[in-house]
């Protein structure tokens, strides 16, 4: 007893060291070189991995405990609201189209985190960055299975959840996601960290997550709430990482500033143009609305992001360029995005329509300054149209961002009556970009970006057709040949919400609910 | 008005998700498992190489000499996705903290003898680098495998890698304190008993093929190391010279091998049946990584078993070859 007593007792910091870093050594049966191979190419410079400052310090058996038990309580949740039925609860079925969004967008960018965050969490010489970006890694298969899970019950009842894994690896929407995140992944562990941890869990989260959980909660559906409240302790942990890696990259050597500034420039902008599709959700797919697309970025990103890059300063980070740009596309972007999936609603896996007259209303108060002198006239011109059986499907393909590989939908800063084309040669062939920054972006790394599998590109090619199609047979179809390559079942994923057969068995499940049949 | 929608009977328009459907022969109602675990992982249309690895896509089967025609022929059979593991860990970690309270409470480790006491600190303080290796290792099998049905489980084996290093740094600082976790780690850098797990270790943290670190890690290091140290030395030997609360220290590591061997032979025995070829670069690799990892350990043995460690790491082996042949691989 005595002996116990007089034992020295270990600080939590302390402790927490001798659990983690103090288990590490230094190899001599084999070169830290070969042991690390990816941590030199990308020529951040670090001294001293001991600087590290641990963002969080959870044991193994903390993380258990803890975890157990909002996973116990997010089942129970889970269960209960399918069976109650509470799909039905939702505000009213064009809600459903967000659930589609983000099961076939966002989910499976969930599982390449847990991938990516198992790599660098090998590949780091730092013990302290490693087992936090394993625990990471650990928390996002997490992610990706609890929206699978939560999200089952909607694939049983509604349409355009079906085969969300494999639409999206080939529709051609869902190539914005993907290649987002396979850009990220294929950078080095240092590019992959600013890239993800910092830019997107740290400065974007707030413009993804947030609005698609809130919008959850504003429109009745409790399964998507439930997970994304369930996450955010998760994520509170891996905001600390994002930012701890950019604070430690910075101080371990002054020659790692321009190459973390270009990061940091590179994956703001990619990182907003995939927000392109939650601009578009926020916007006009939420029946109930809570803030429009412009007022999160305002808040979040504006204030919120400048307040960070100002603390930022002081290691000589400043606030992206491109942040100019976006301030002059908020008034549009998500006017735009959504009059281009309207065109392209044949090929979508969501149903798109034209907004009600409050919804149109509402709109023009939030953007007094473009709404109804350039975007209500288009959508009345086309409520009009589909009023008189003309409902309109563009079935040609449009030209793609190399970059970003959105189609070329977005205006040129400043005038929004003028698309922005922007065009780069390289080894004899013409590239295309959607803007100046998609253009740089390029240009710094050509090698990587004349990889892209453009789905309209592949397509042409003939790429994009189930097995044993002859393209050149009589009658050949090709949007259904493309669709059945999507796995997108004709007339029940695609087309208007007006007539869906989610409108209809919606309708039809709430009517038994409420009245005697 | 309160609508009860729980009276509403639906009829469902399908069951489970079109992949899974695809993989449990046709629409029914598929569990959480299958759900969280099929085609997961992307496999078409990557958008760019890895820098890091031109070489290969970013999931890419040929990073292994094992081939596959399906890489979701692997099944869990604790079927494991997240939420189940953490309710595995968490129920074990209860059991492990109860444990440590126990022993720590009534003084079992001022109790014991003392030569049993530095036996013990001496055999397992430096085991913590050897788990901390293994979390290392799997990380790097979760990385870059291919196909979560593979690569999932790889993830929850390296944390609970981690885990069991910190519980045996938390044996160190019980029956010892910080110093003696730095003799340990001097002793794992120096001592000669040490360096051939050392070398081994180091060895697996260069091997680049995913499937090959998966059998030189959990099947042969792992699969020598728990019968010898948790199930032999702790359980038995030590316990019978008056060590039981050495044992109740280390159950979670016991019960631990217990489970996770099912899926480790699991996974050996669907990729060995798929083919002559895997069944034989199974068996090279397993003898291979066998014979090193018995050549490491049996110093190790000896710490404690002195001139029993070569009979004792005999049986060990011999049990060894009988699991793997049942799990189809002969060696
Ligand atoms: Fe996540
Ligand atoms: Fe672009």
């Amino acid at each position: 007893m005595d002996m116990q007593a007089t034992k020295k007792k270990l600080g939590l910091k302390e402790r927490y060291q001798v659990m983690t870093r103090g288990l590490d050594w230094e190899p001599s049966y084999q070169k830290k070189e070969d042991i690390y191979p990816y941590v030199a190419y990308e020529g951040i410079k670090i001294h001293d991995w001991d600087k590290w400052e641990d963002p969080f310090r959870l044991t193994m058996d903390a993380y258990w405990k803890y975890q157990a038990e909002k996973e116990r309580k997010l089942y129970a949740i889970i269960d209960a609201y399918a069976q109650n039925n509470g799909h039905l609860n939702v505000t009213d079925a064009r809600y459903l189209n967000t659930v589609k969004l983000f099961l076939t967008g966002v989910s499976p960018l969930e599982y390449m985190a847990h991938r990516g965050f198992a790599h660098a969490g090998r590949q780091f010489p730092g013990a302290g960055p490693r087992v936090a970006c394993l625990m990471q890694s650990l928390d996002e298969i997490r992610h990706a299975q609890t929206q699978i899970h939560a999200l089952s019950n909607y694939n049983k009842h509604y349409n355009g959840l079906h085969d969300f894994r494999h639409m999206h690896d080939r529709v051609w929407y869902l190539s914005v996601p993907k290649s987002f995140f396979d850009d990220a992944v294929t950078a080095g562990p240092f590019e992959f960290m600013v890239a993800i941890g910092f830019s997107f869990e740290y400065v974007l989260t707030n413009l993804l997550f947030v609005p698609f959980v809130s919008g959850a909660a504003y429109n009745g559906d409790m399964s998507t709430m439930t997970f994304g409240f369930s996450a955010q302790s998760d994520e509170a942990r891996h905001m600390t990482l994002g930012l701890e890696v950019i604070k430690f990259i910075l101080e371990q050597d002054p020659d790692n500033l321009p190459i973390v500034q270009r990061w940091i420039d590179k994956w703001t902008w990619r990182g907003y143009r995939v927000l392109t599709l939650v601009a578009m959700m926020m916007d006009y797919m939420l029946p109930k609305r809570t803030m429009s697309w412009k007022e999160a970025w305002e808040v979040y990103f504006e204030e919120n992001g400048g307040a960070l890059f100002k603390d930022l300063a002081r290691y000589g980070i400043t606030m992206p360029k491109c942040a100019e740009t976006i301030a002059l596309e908020k008034d549009h972007l998500s006017h735009q995005a959504w009059g281009t999936f309207y065109n392209y609603g044949a090929a979508a896996a969501f149903h798109t329509w034209v907004p009600e007259k409050e919804e149109l209303d509402w709109l023009a108060s939030k953007y007094p300054d473009s709404f109804d002198k350039h975007y209500r006239p288009r959508l009345e011109y086309w409520r009009e149209q589909a009023a008189k059986g003309n409902r309109f499907y563009n079935k040609t393909l449009p030209m793609l961002c190399q970059t970003c590989q959105i189609p070329m939908l977005f205006t040129e800063p400043g005038d929004p009556t003028k698309i922005c084309y922007r065009e780069v040669d390289y080894k004899d062939n013409k590239y295309h970009f959607c803007s100046d920054h998609c253009k740089e972006i390029f240009e710094h790394e050509p090698e990587k970006y004349i990889q892209s599998w453009l789905p309209v590109h592949q397509i042409y090619q003939g790429n994009c057709f189930p097995e044993g199609t002859d393209p050149t047979a009589e009658g050949f179809d090709p949007l259904a040949a493309v669709l059945q390559y999507y796995h997108l079942e004709f007339g029940r994923d695609n087309l208007d919400f007006e007539g869906s057969e989610d409108q209809k068995n919606f309708d039809a499940w709430r009517g038994m609910a409420t009245k005697n049949a | 008005m309160h609508i009860d929608l729980r009276t509403v009977t639906i009829k469902p328009l399908r069951h489970t998700y079109d992949h899974v459907a695809r993989r449990i022969g046709g629409d029914k109602p598929a569990s959480r498992y299958q759900e969280g675990t099929f085609d997961l992982q992307a496999t078409a249309n990557f958008h760019y190489r890895p820098t890091w690895d031109p070489a290969h896509e970013i999931f890419d089967t040929s990073r292994t000499a094992i081939t596959m025609a399906d890489w979701y022929a692997f099944k869990d059979p604790r079927q494991f996705y997240y939420g189940a593991y953490t309710l595995a860990r968490a129920k074990q970690q209860d059991t492990a903290e109860a444990n440590f309270d126990f022993v720590e409470n009534r003084g079992l480790a001022q109790a014991l003898p003392v030569e049993l006491k530095d036996a013990v600190l001496r055999l397992l303080v430096p085991l913590r680098h050897v788990a901390w290796g293994s979390n290392m290792n799997n990380a790097s099998v979760c990385a870059y495998g291919y196909g979560t049905a593979f690569t999932q489980p790889c993830i929850y084996q390296a944390m609970d890698q981690l885990g069991i290093a910190q519980y045996l740094t938390r044996v160190g600082l019980l029956l010892g304190d910080l110093d003696t976790l730095d003799e340990g780690k001097r002793a794992w850098m120096e001592d000669d008993a040490w360096q051939g797990l050392r070398r081994y270790v180091e060895d697996c943290f260069v091997l680049q093929d995913p499937f090959e670190l998966f059998v030189a890690q959990n099947v042969a290091l792992d699969g020598l190391l728990y019968p010898l140290v948790y199930e032999t030395i702790v359980d038995d030997v030590l316990s019978s010279r008056g060590g039981t609360a050495v044992a109740m220290l280390t159950q979670f590591m016991t019960d631990w091998y217990g489970e996770t061997k099912k899926w480790v032979d699991a996974t050996m025995k669907t990729a060995a049946a798929e083919s002559a070829d895997n069944k034989a670069l199974l068996e090279t690799w397993t003898s291979h990584w066998r014979d090193r990892a018995a050549a490491a350990l049996l110093p190790v043995a000896r710490l404690a078993l002195a001139d029993n460690a070569d009979s004792v790491m005999s049986d060990v082996v011999q049990q060894f070859n009988s699991r793997q042949a049942k799990a189809g691989v002969a060696i």
